[in-house]
């Protein structure tokens, strides 16, 4: 039944949909490396994405090639940038989030219980419904892992990084697993770790205004971005809710005009009609501002936690250089391990002035980004409201014209 | 006279155009035949209509018309007859149509006031003095129609039954004069000289005709016959029809039925032309003794001509008293020109109980008839308590709103009812001070489980009683009323849940405002801060709007559903009236049956003096037979009357309320369009 989602294949692909992707960040596009991802396919319990290369790059053995990734390889990917220490300065694009289709494939199971108590049209209409929903999120979940290759693809270190090239080109499987229970729970241990940590090096004055300050807004604005996105989740959910309610309201008006052929019936069936079309607009616009608010809110919560994590790397390093300055200090006091003790201090001072350098150009990238996605999404989500309220007042004029002609 | 009388055959005749003159000897000869007093008879009943409608000393017209019928139409037919040459016919026409004129003149000159009136009773005559019109109209009088001769005659005097297109053409004509200046200063000339009238009555009387020229065979038909007259009939006539294109319409309707040739059929149209046609003839035809023959969507038709000026309002609910005895009092103000009521704006205050108190009153005096007594709305303790404990909450506040308007719709539907609103009840709740406190209402109290018991009773004896339906409207409109409500239930919750969903949806909208409101405050890039912080308002004003549209789904759209649902289980109500009825009527049936037996046993039994007995009660078992087969025709009568009006009335409301509905989306999609047109160059503008 999943499957049937998967026929449009190519559809999901038409250039509206091109459009829409690697929405939430702007990149430059460079000609040398181009990355997109030109076909999925779900599978019972997987979706394997097919990803797409161009590139002019030498150390590529061809121009254009393609290989399937599933969701744990991303996940691969993101971790070894996330563990290269040489990494510790940028900010890592997040990784996309896990396919979820659980909710939409219960839904579609319970519509399978409940077959014989409904209408067959009102089975075919919530079932093409669950089937469109289904493929929203599946598109949803293909244009986000686009995403995070696109922007390794612009980040100018990142792209000449080895795992990606791997990941781009070899055309097995790379045979990378989930995590098991003991390194779950490794991973659990280490960011209780962290967040404690960061909490303790959050705590620790910056030198630096820049970075004080970038510290300060990042740990607002996450929150508050947080916020936002639970908040426009459950407001579009409730926007759905109301268009399946029309949608439902729709179908019993067709049916209450469908008893006989009084004029009251005919009423009925023409206003059954309006609301069969209102509702495919209110239903759009709660997509429409799904793709445009929503997720514009949850990349920028994931990405202003990939900024929070290289802030507290840096701080981390900072706490790092400071405690190699003490015991210096100490060591030359006691001339004792005084060159160990200089080396140490100079690999943190390095690391330090490394961080720092390249964090300050991040979190500029960051702000423009963030601040290009913007203005770029809100545009079109003001311009996609105006098209759907002016398509729904003109069914609605219309309407009320042929209702009031009648009369 | 009779002149007046030929004026209205031309139309009908044209197709039966043959006939007539063989009719108008027949009936010339019936109506020589036909005696004054026969005449005199009918007369006193048709003057009464006519009067009302054009108030009008009905006397004088009648009494000329009466000597006139009986002194000039038999000349006139006589010679009519005699003439069959084309040249005749020409004349034929004429005549009739100078008769009309010199008719019409005479009139005048008496009642110098109504031309208009002295038509349309000259009108009738000139049917009996021997044209197919004299069946219209003897077909209308079912009865009367047996004797045809005295049918003819009455009919005529009983001018009021004018056929329907004579009275149409008489109202339209009616109008054409007060109407359009020009055509009545056209009418007067003609009348004035009578020589001249001829011709140029004809241009008068040829209204008509011409108007039934629109129908292009009828028109075929009159050219053969009267060539000469027509060509010059239809100029003039042309000029006023173009003046009305409502006559014209009606008098197509009218040709077509003509067409049918078949008097019945012509009844029937006429029938149905006359109550659209004016709304005084629909009175008339009410009055008249005619109105049970016609069928029941007829009398509707006219029902729904009745405009009754009444407006009753209700507002300022009003918390009278504390705890739990306080209870909200309602402003009800009537404003009316009715005569009935004995000022034309008075207020009274009532309280919930009241108007449950009036539908106890109704539904005990009218249900049995098989009335379609307005369902108030439910009695909502839970709600009534929040109101009275509580202070000034949202949902109180909206729960008296929806009580105030559902009361208001209710009295507004018990009024429009024609019958109940002639109830002295009604009239005492809309204006009288004081009412008496209604108590059977009351929740829980001794009489309501009383009445709980009575309904138990019936749910049972209902599901006993296995009615097999002969009346098949009756058959399809049970099930029919059944499927409508189930799926105006379905309906209604799923509005309920829209409601919900979009009140729901603008406190998510609220608080997505707020958050979007603090993540623009704490953006650093002061355009995108700026875009955010109007976002924000945006949404905000967008929460208002599905906050109003929640409130529109409501009061719109779902309380017209929960109305109608109520209403559709008072129609169920009618036909379980009607069903115990009929019950009535058999068990009546069946009590005969074995009194029959009884009979038939005593008589084997050769017992005499128990025999009379037995008689009589066969006689009394009849006669009650007879009565319950009455009652149930009448009340299946009424009830079919009733749910005719209620359909009606329902498409009306949903049309009026989904249009209403629909607007209020249309203006929420119109605000919307406003506020993101607003935010787009704010967006725009960040850098």
């Amino acid at each position: 039944m999943m499957q049937e989602g998967l026929d449009d294949g190519p559809d999901f692909l038409s250039e509206e949909d091109r459009g829409l992707r690697a929405v939430n960040v702007d990149l430059q596009t460079d000609a040398t490396l181009q990355v997109d991802i030109s076909d999925a396919l779900s599978e019972r319990d997987k979706v394997k994405f097919t990803v797409h290369t161009k590139s002019t790059l030498p150390n590529f053995k061809q121009n254009e090639f393609s290989v399937v990734r599933q969701h744990e390889e991303f996940i691969w990917l993101h971790d070894s940038f996330v563990e290269n220490e040489e990494y510790a300065g940028y900010i890592i694009p997040p990784a996309p989030p896990r396919p979820d289709f659980d909710a939409s494939r219960e839904k579609l199971q319970k519509l399978g219980e409940g077959e014989g108590s409904m209408t067959k049209e009102e089975f075919t209409k919530m079932k093409q419904e669950l089937e469109a929903e289904y493929l929203a999120i599946f598109k949803k979940t293909v244009a986000m892992h686009e995403v995070f290759l696109c922007r390794v693809a612009a980040h100018p270190v990142l792209r000449k990084d080895l795992n990606f090239h791997v990941f781009l080109e070899y055309n097995q499987d790379l045979s990378v697993r989930g995590k098991n229970k003991k390194e779950k729970l490794e991973d659990f241990f280490k960011n209780v770790v962290k967040s404690a940590d960061g909490v303790l090096v959050a705590g620790v004055k910056d030198v630096d205004d820049f970075f004080e300050h970038e510290k300060t807004f990042l740990l607002e604005y996450h929150n508050r971005v947080k916020d936002s996105s639970a908040k426009s989740d459950r407001m579009i959910r409730s926007h759905k809710s109301a268009a399946d309610d029309i949608n439902r309201i729709a179908s019993t008006l067709y049916t209450l005009g469908t008893q006989d052929s009084t004029d009251l019936c005919k009423f009925f069936l023409k206003v059954s009609e309006l609301f069969e079309k209102t509702r495919k607009i209110e239903a759009r616009v709660a997509a429409d501002e799904d793709l445009k608010l929503a997720d514009l809110l949850k990349y920028y919560l994931r990405e202003s936690q990939a900024a929070k994590d290289l802030l507290y790397r840096r701080g981390r390093a900072l706490v790092d250089y400071e405690n190699a300055n003490k015991a210096l200090d100490k060591a030359r006091a006691k001339n004792k391990d005084v060159l160990q003790a200089e080396t140490t201090q100079q690999v943190c001072c390095q690391k330090f002035e490394k961080i720092s350098e390249s964090a300050k150009q991040e979190l500029i990238d960051f702000k423009t980004r963030r601040v290009a996605a913007f203005r770029k999404n809100l545009v079109e989500l003001a311009e996609l409201e105006l098209k759907h309220a002016k398509g729904n007042l003109q069914l609605l004029q219309s309407c009320l014209g042929v209702l009031k002609g009648d009369t | 006279m009779a002149a007046s009388s030929e004026r209205s055959p031309p139309p009908f005749p044209d197709s039966e155009e043959p006939e007539l003159l063989e009719d108008s000897d027949e009936e010339a000869d019936a109506f020589t035949g036909t005696s004054i007093s026969e005449m005199d008879s009918p007369s006193p009943d048709s003057t009464r209509p006519p009067k009302d409608i054009f108030n009008e000393p009905p006397e004088d017209i009648f009494s000329d018309p009466l000597s006139n019928i009986n002194s000039e139409p038999q000349k006139k037919v006589d010679a009519k007859i005699p003439s069959p040459s084309s040249d005749e016919a020409v004349d034929l026409f004429s005549d009739p149509l100078d008769d009309d004129s010199e008719v019409m003149s005479s009139p005048e000159v008496q009642n110098p006031m109504p031309d208009l009136l002295n038509e349309p009773v000259e009108a009738p005559k000139s049917d009996v003095l021997g044209e197919p019109p004299v069946h219209r109209n003897a077909a209308r009088h079912q009865d009367v129609f047996e004797d045809p001769p005295k049918s003819s005659s009455k009919s005529s005097s009983v001018k009021k039954a004018a056929s329907a297109e004579m009275f149409g053409d008489d109202d339209d004509e009616e109008d054409l004069f007060k109407e359009p200046p020009k055509v009545v200063t056209k009418k007067p000339q003609p009348s004035g000289p009578p020589v001249d009238v001829f011709t140029e009555v004809k241009s008068d009387v040829k209204v008509k005709p011409q108007v039934k020229d629109d129908p292009t065979d009828l028109f075929a038909e009159e050219a053969l016959t009267a060539p000469a007259p027509k060509p010059s009939s239809g100029s003039s006539s042309s000029r006023t029809n173009g003046v009305h294109s409502e006559e014209q319409d009606l008098f197509s309707e009218a040709t077509v039925e003509l067409s049918l040739d078949s008097p019945c059929n012509d009844r029937k149209n006429k029938e149905a032309v006359k109550p659209s046609v004016s709304a005084p003839a629909a009175p008339v035809a009410s009055s008249s003794s005619k109105a049970p023959s016609k069928s029941l969507e007829e009398l509707e038709e006219e029902e729904s001509e009745d405009k009754f000026d009444l407006n009753i309002s209700i507002t300022n609910p009003e918390k009278v008293g504390d705890g739990m005895n306080a209870y909200m009092a309602y402003k009800v103000s009537t404003q009316t020109s009715l005569t009935m009521f004995r000022s034309k704006t008075f207020t009274v205050r009532r309280r919930f109980s009241d108007f449950l108190g009036l539908f106890e009153k109704l539904s005990e005096k009218h249900s049995q008839n098989g009335y379609l007594i307005p369902p108030p709305p439910e009695k909502s303790i839970l709600g009534m308590t929040k109101v009275k404990v509580g202070k000034e909450d949202p949902s109180s506040a909206e729960f008296v709103e929806r009580r105030r308007a559902a009361l208001e719709r209710y009295l507004q539907r018990v009024v429009s009812h024609p019958s109940l609103l002639q109830d002295p009840d009604v009239r005492e709740f809309l204006e009288k001070e004081e009412l008496p406190r209604a108590v059977s209402t009351q929740a829980l109290s001794g009489a309501g489980f009383l009445k709980m018991l009575n309904k138990a009773t019936d749910a049972v004896s209902k599901m006993t009683i296995k009615m097999n339906e002969q009346d098949v409207w009756f058959d399809e409109k049970i099930q029919d009323v059944e499927n409508e409500e189930q799926h105006l239930r379905k309906l209604h919750v799923m509005v309920e849940s829209l409601v919900n969903h979009r009140k729901e949806l603008s406190g998510n909208t609220a608080v997505f405002a707020k958050s979007v409101a603090m993540l623009g405050s704490s953006e650093d890039n002061t355009a995108l801060s700026r875009a955010l912080s109007q976002l924000a308002e945006v949404e905000d004003r967008i929460e208002q709007l599905h906050q109003e549209q929640a409130s529109n789904d409501f009061f719109t759209f779902s309380e017209l559903l929960a109305d109608y649902i109520r209403l559709l289980g008072a129609v169920r109500g009618c036909f379980d009236q009607r069903m115990k009825a009929w019950q009535r009527w058999q068990d009546a049936e069946n009590m005969l049956q074995k009194k029959r037996e009884a009979e038939a046993k005593l008589l084997w039994a050769n017992k005499p003096d128990k025999l009379q007995q037995a008689k009589d009660e066969i006689t009394e078992w009849e006669a009650k037979v007879t009565q319950y087969e009455r009652e149930f025709e009448r009340i299946s009568a009424t009830v079919r009357k009733e749910v005719i009006r209620f359909d009606k009335e329902k498409a009306r409301d949903f049309n009026r309320q989904v249009i209403k509905y629909l607007e209020s989306l249309l203006h929420s999609q119109q605000q919307l369009i406003k506020y993101w047109d607003a935010f787009l160059p704010e967006a725009k503008a960040i850098v």
